[in-house]
């Protein structure tokens, strides 16, 4: 600009008003989410440590990646009530098959991954084929899986997990440059995001996923076929819930009550993200960053000193109060 | 030609009204099993026992009667996943308030019938008023519920007089009090649901709730009578629970899955997820049959996760029977 | 534009005073003026059909005079009494009662059940089911349906004749003066129309007003006795039906020389081999379909609604399929089992209903339009930069091609206007490539210049060699776009009229009548 422009007010206003235009547009959870971590940082300065925050990331991936699958289901219009299952599934089972024997580790995963594919099958072909509504098939699912693995090890959980195992859950890379140590779980959360991204923002299939929530019948009737593109979230759901638990084994060790409640987290964390719980709008980033919002919400509390059960009451209104604000919004747009 | 058919067609309509819900099959098949199952394995013992016939209606009493107030929620398309900590809630404050002593026992009913409204109101509030869906406003709440109980109470509080446990424990004759309780909560809910304008219009609000609307309904006020509704029937469970129990500890509700199971009772009994179609004696089946499989399994020493396994499969499988003809997509 | 033809004086007689009318009704939408200064009168005893275009205004005027929209200026006046309503109860309370083409029932409720919905009669809310019954029944010997539907019968066990009598029936029982009926002959048989017919003019012996909307002039003229015409939201005239004939109102309604409106239609030179072959088609909704369709060909398909057009349309895109019989589509035998199937064999549907058929409204512009592409392709298609700089390139290729007016591609569909969503659908198939293009009303409901860019394109299609079906309800457009025209009639083809036919000959046919104006006694399906 060769001249200069003199501030006047209405240069200014003008300006003002384009910066609100683009911030408007910012979907709700980042600003949310960097608030509450700016209050964290200032409760405990251990936060604003690169250590910290690498230890946080570490906590959080698993959710994240669960968050992810939920999402791609979610998208469709459907629900995912399993995944709390799966997770259960391949923490007892996955200590049973290690029998403390790193070697059986990849086997392992392998077994895992194979049972995984077949729930999501088994839910998708339900959904699709039997028209179950996906909210009770899931949940047959969720029962399914709870009491076939609890059968599976007996009702009481076997074994340690071996070290190689944990590297996934509680493993550091040391001696990174900037980052000092970078959690492997944080790898696995951004080469999954990475993934995912891809599929669901930049694949057909992520935009038919999308078009399928958005309105079924204008999908089928251009060519998108319906039921193969459900059951293919239901199993990429599954897959995730089974990378997430193999994490969160390693992580927080064996457990029988490990995953339950998580899908209703996952759900949480989508929801927060900006997803619509009856499908068409979905975005990987914003998921995980709502997952992120949900762990910085528990940290925040545990910093204040409310014991666990106030974690529980807040996180009920936190998830209300983001829901609310969407469908208010939303509805004034209108 | 045409009075032909109208004659036709209104018998065969006549027919339809008087429906049987579907799943008395299912519940018919389920006894079928269990007694073929009895007599190879355990020589016809189960079923022949009066005590254990007795626990199969006991053990339906208090999924029973929470199970009616969601099918009143779910009818109403809506979904109330905030039931297994009312039911918490009212066994824990029953307990505390109660503290063994028979004098206490009306404050504490109040209290906790107060409590139930209040809860009721706020989910019917939050989905109406605040446009919030029904599944996370409800398990919005619950998680609420969850941090006040655990943070208020960490084990067995207060205890319940002899007296009360005649609720649990009692009889009228042959019949168990609590089974007659059963009953009058879902006759009361058939009788809301098929004679009253409540239940008229709570169908109508399920079924199409534009149509309610422009019918002139108060669609807010029925949805959250219905939200109010369920919360005391989840009331009425939990304090069935804390007279058998003798007293209340937080883990009551969510330990017994009243939530989830509730919401697979009623479908499994043939209501609609989506709303509009269904009833009480449907769920009230539903239940049956889990008390049945669990009853049986139970006996004949059946690992009980397995038994959680076969009520998964059930429960998609008696779905899947009333879903799979339609040409209706589900989500 | 001078008219040549009586005009009806709409001044009110001196005998009967309306018992509706409004006066000056104006009404504004985003973007759009609804109703501009509408003046009717609506007298009781009289049934009085309003006609116009899709968008003239008709249903927003009937919206308003039930109170289910307000208004920006106007009065409504109800037996000389002026009347506003809030709430479309309001109206129902004063005797104003609609029966929309998409009804209002609930259908796992009874008969009586939906007649009472929300004044159930009760004492201390419990319902007196006996009595709901009675009454019920009453009602429907009032009309004289009573021993055709019980009140005790599921509403979804009806057909949806039956349900619409259960509509009047409800409407009757709350006393209605006025009824006002939106399309209500659209979904029902011939003999159903004629049931309904001597219904009306019962309810009319009673000295109600019933007012209707209808695109079906042949049914117009011989059910209504005054005719109103509205046109982009205004009042044109109000004719007696007795004295006018069916083109001087389509004139009315169009209000200009039809060959100013349409292209050029195609010449015989340009018409190729043949493409699409059926032979003795069926399903359970069409009988012995035998047609033929050419390259570079606009075969127009009229009929009544519910005379199987679009169910012709959904067998060959493989949505319902056919049955029995054959279909060749390049010269390959094949039957089309899924639309995906359809798609990957060149074929396009461009649907009736785009917001429940046509769009994902939550999506943007260009995942619209790329839409079937996608589902060809299923996962990749834009791996690498290529990938995504090719599909961009095609989007904005459509863009232009359709001309879509918009700032971004990036825009969700949703905040598109009407005319602009149509081009978004029709850009979607123009990617998929298709050799064979059905049109299910292509310009339904859009504004008139959105109109004659659509008709461009449909006959840009054709000169690029695509065959083109089309099926449409405004026989002005069947007439100006079709090289040769198949009438459907009861599921049936009832005949093939050449291009230019006369709306006369489409009438006749498509009311089963011969050209001499005898009935056909077509085997199945009469009663």
């Amino acid at each position: 600009m060769a001249t200069t422009t003199v501030p006047t007010q209405e240069n200014v206003s003008r300006v003002l008003r384009s910066i609100w235009a683009v911030i408007k547009k910012i979907p709700p959870v980042y600003p949310v989410f960097f608030v509450l971590f700016a209050a964290v940082v200032y409760l405990s300065p251990t936060y604003s440590t690169m250590n910290g925050i690498m230890a946080f990331m570490r906590r959080t991936s698993p959710l994240a990646i669960l968050a992810i699958g939920e999402m791609i289901v979610l998208a469709t219009g459907g629900f995912d009530l399993s995944i709390g299952s799966i997770v259960t599934m391949v923490v007892l089972g996955s200590s049973l098959l290690l029998n403390n024997d790193p070697a059986n580790a990849l086997p392992a995963i392998g077994i895992m991954l194979g049972i995984g594919i077949a729930i999501g099958l088994v839910n998708g072909l339900v959904v699709s084929y039997l028209k179950v509504p996906s909210f009770i098939a899931t949940l047959g699912m969720m029962l399914l899986a709870r009491g076939g693995a609890l059968y599976w090890v007996g009702g009481a959980p076997k074994g340690y997990f071996t070290d190689n195992w944990r590297m996934f859950g509680r493993g550091y890379i040391e001696n990174v440059p900037v980052f000092e140590r970078f959690p492997i779980g944080l790898i696995i959360l951004i080469v999954i995001g990475l993934l995912s991204w891809y599929i669901f923002h930049r694949t057909n299939y992520g935009k038919q996923v999308l078009a399928i929530g958005d309105n079924v019948r204008a999908a089928r009737l251009s060519g998108v076929r319906v039921r193969l593109v459900r059951v293919l979230a239901f199993v990429l759901s599954a897959v995730f819930a089974v990378i997430g638990g193999v994490m969160i084994g390693g992580y927080g060790g064996v457990n029988v009550t490990i995953g339950e409640g998580l899908e209703m987290q996952a759900i949480a964390a989508c929801v927060v993200g900006g997803v619509l719980l009856g499908g068409g709008r979905g975005s990987v980033l914003n998921v995980i960053f709502g997952a992120y919002t949900l762990e910085i919400i528990f940290s925040l509390l545990n910093l204040l000193g409310l014991p666990k059960p106030y974690k529980d009451a807040v996180q009920g209104l936190i998830i209300i109060g983001a829901v609310a604000y969407v469908a208010l919004s939303s509805r004034k747009k209108r | 030609m045409t009075t032909v058919t109208a004659t036709r067609r209104t018998f065969g309509q006549l027919l339809r009204s008087i429906q049987i819900p579907p799943v008395y099959f299912f519940l018919l098949a389920i006894f079928l099993v269990g007694g073929i199952l009895d007599l190879v394995f355990s020589d016809g013992q189960i079923f022949s026992n009066p005590a254990i016939r007795l626990n199969i209606l006991v053990r339906s009493v208090a999924l029973g009667i929470v199970a009616v107030g969601q099918t009143l929620v779910i009818i109403g398309a809506s979904i109330d996943l905030s039931v297994a900590y009312v039911v918490s809630i009212t066994a824990v404050m029953s307990s505390f308030v109660m503290q063994g002593d028979p004098n206490n026992i009306p404050m504490a009913i109040l209290v906790v019938v107060g409590i139930g409204i209040v809860i009721g109101l706020v989910n019917g509030l939050i989905i109406t008023k605040l446009h919030v869906n029904a599944f996370i406003t409800t398990l919005g709440t619950s998680l609420i519920l969850k941090g006040i109980i655990n943070a208020t109470f960490s084990n067995y509080s207060g205890s319940v007089p002899r007296s009360f446990e005649y609720f649990g424990y009692g009889r009228l004759g042959p019949i168990p009090v609590s089974v007659i309780i059963l009953l009058l909560v879902v006759v009361g809910g058939w009788f809301l649901l098929s004679r009253t304008k409540f239940g008229a219009h709570l169908y109508g609000v399920g079924g199409n709730a534009e149509v309610a609307r422009l019918s002139g309904l108060r669609t807010d006020r029925v949805l959250i009578g219905a939200h109010i509704l369920c919360s005391l029937t989840a009331v009425l469970t939990g304090l069935f629970i804390v007279s058998r129990l003798r007293s209340g500890a937080p883990w009551v509700g969510p330990d017994g899955f009243y939530d989830l199971e509730s919401i697979a009772t009623t479908v499994v009994g043939g209501t609609l997820l989506s709303g509009g179609k269904g009833g009480v004696w449907g769920t009230l089946a539903g239940v049956m049959i889990f008390s049945v499989l669990d009853t049986t399994f139970n006996q004949l020493g059946v690992n009980p996760y397995l038994t959680i396994v076969l009520r998964g499969a059930i429960i998609v499988l008696a779905v899947a029977s009333y879903t799979f003809r339609s040409k209706q997509e589900a989500a | 534009m001078t008219q040549e033809m009586p005009v009806a004086n709409a001044a009110p007689q001196a005998e009967k005073p309306p018992v509706l009318e409004v006066q000056n009704i104006t009404k504004r939408f985003p973007g759009v003026v609804a109703l501009d200064d509408v003046s009717v009168q609506f007298m009781p005893g009289e049934v009085h059909a309003v006609v116009g275009e899709n968008g003239a205004g008709k249903s927003t005027l009937m919206k308003i005079m039930v109170g289910a929209y307000v208004p920006d200026s106007g009065e409504i006046y109800l037996n000389g009494e002026k009347v506003s309503f809030a709430h479309p109860q309001e109206a129902l309370a004063k005797g104003i009662s609609i029966i929309y083409q998409e009804f209002n029932l609930l259908p796992e409720r009874t008969v009586a059940q939906n007649i009472f919905f929300g004044r159930e009669p009760s004492k201390l809310g419990v319902i007196d089911v006996r009595q709901m019954n009675k009454n019920a029944e009453a009602v429907l010997n009032e009309i004289g349906v009573g021993s055709m539907i019980t009140p005790t019968v599921l509403v979804s066990s009806l057909s949806v004749a039956e349900q619409q009598l259960v509509e009047i029936a409800k409407a009757i029982s709350f006393k209605a003066k006025v009824l006002i009926m939106d399309e209500p002959t659209a979904a029902l048989t011939l003999t159903e129309v004629r049931l309904l017919d001597d219904l009306v003019q019962r309810l009319k012996q009673r000295g109600m007003a019933i007012i209707f909307i209808s695109h079906r002039l042949n049914e117009v003229f011989e059910i209504a006795e005054k005719i109103t015409v509205l046109k982009d939201g205004k009042f044109i005239n109000t004719v007696r039906a007795s004295e006018v004939a069916p083109a001087d109102v389509v004139y009315l309604m169009v209000g200009r020389t039809l060959d100013h409106y349409f292209p050029p239609l195609g010449q015989p030179e340009e018409f190729g081999e043949v493409v699409l072959q059926v032979q003795g088609a069926s399903n359970d909704f069409l009988q012995d379909i035998n047609l033929e369709l050419r390259r570079g060909e606009v075969l127009g398909i009229a009929g009544l609604q519910g005379s199987g057009r679009t169910e012709l349309a959904q067998a060959l895109f493989g949505v319902t399929p056919f049955k029995t019989g054959s279909v060749t589509l390049y010269g390959k035998g094949i039957t089309m089992r899924t639309p995906a199937q359809a798609i990957k064999n060149l074929v396009g549907f461009v649907t009736e209903d785009r917001k429940t058929e046509g769009l994902c409204q939550m999506q943007p512009i260009r995942d619209n339009m790329l839409l079937t592409v996608r589902s060809i392709q299923f996962v990749f298609g834009a791996i690498l930069k290529d990938g995504i700089r090719k599909s961009r390139n095609l989007v904005s290729t459509l863009g232009k091609q359709v001309d879509v007016k918009t700032d971004s591609y990036d825009r969700e569909v949703q905040y598109l206007s009407g005319g602009n969503q149509q081009k978004v659908v029709l850009s979607k198939w123009l990617a998929s490539d298709a050799k064979v293009f059905i049109f299910d009303e292509p310009t339904r409901g859009i504004d008139v210049e959105s109109k004659a860019s659509i008709h461009d394109l449909i006959r840009n299609l054709t000169r690029n060699g695509t065959a083109v079906v089309m099926i449409s309800s405004e026989l002005p457009e069947i007439i100006g776009m079709s090289d040769r025209i198949l009438v459907m009639w009861e599921g049936r083809i009832a005949g093939e009229l050449p291009a230019n036919a006369s709306e006369t000959d489409i009438m006749l046919m498509a009311t089963g009548r011969t050209a001499n104006g005898s009935m056909e006694t077509a085997a199945a399906g009469m009663e």
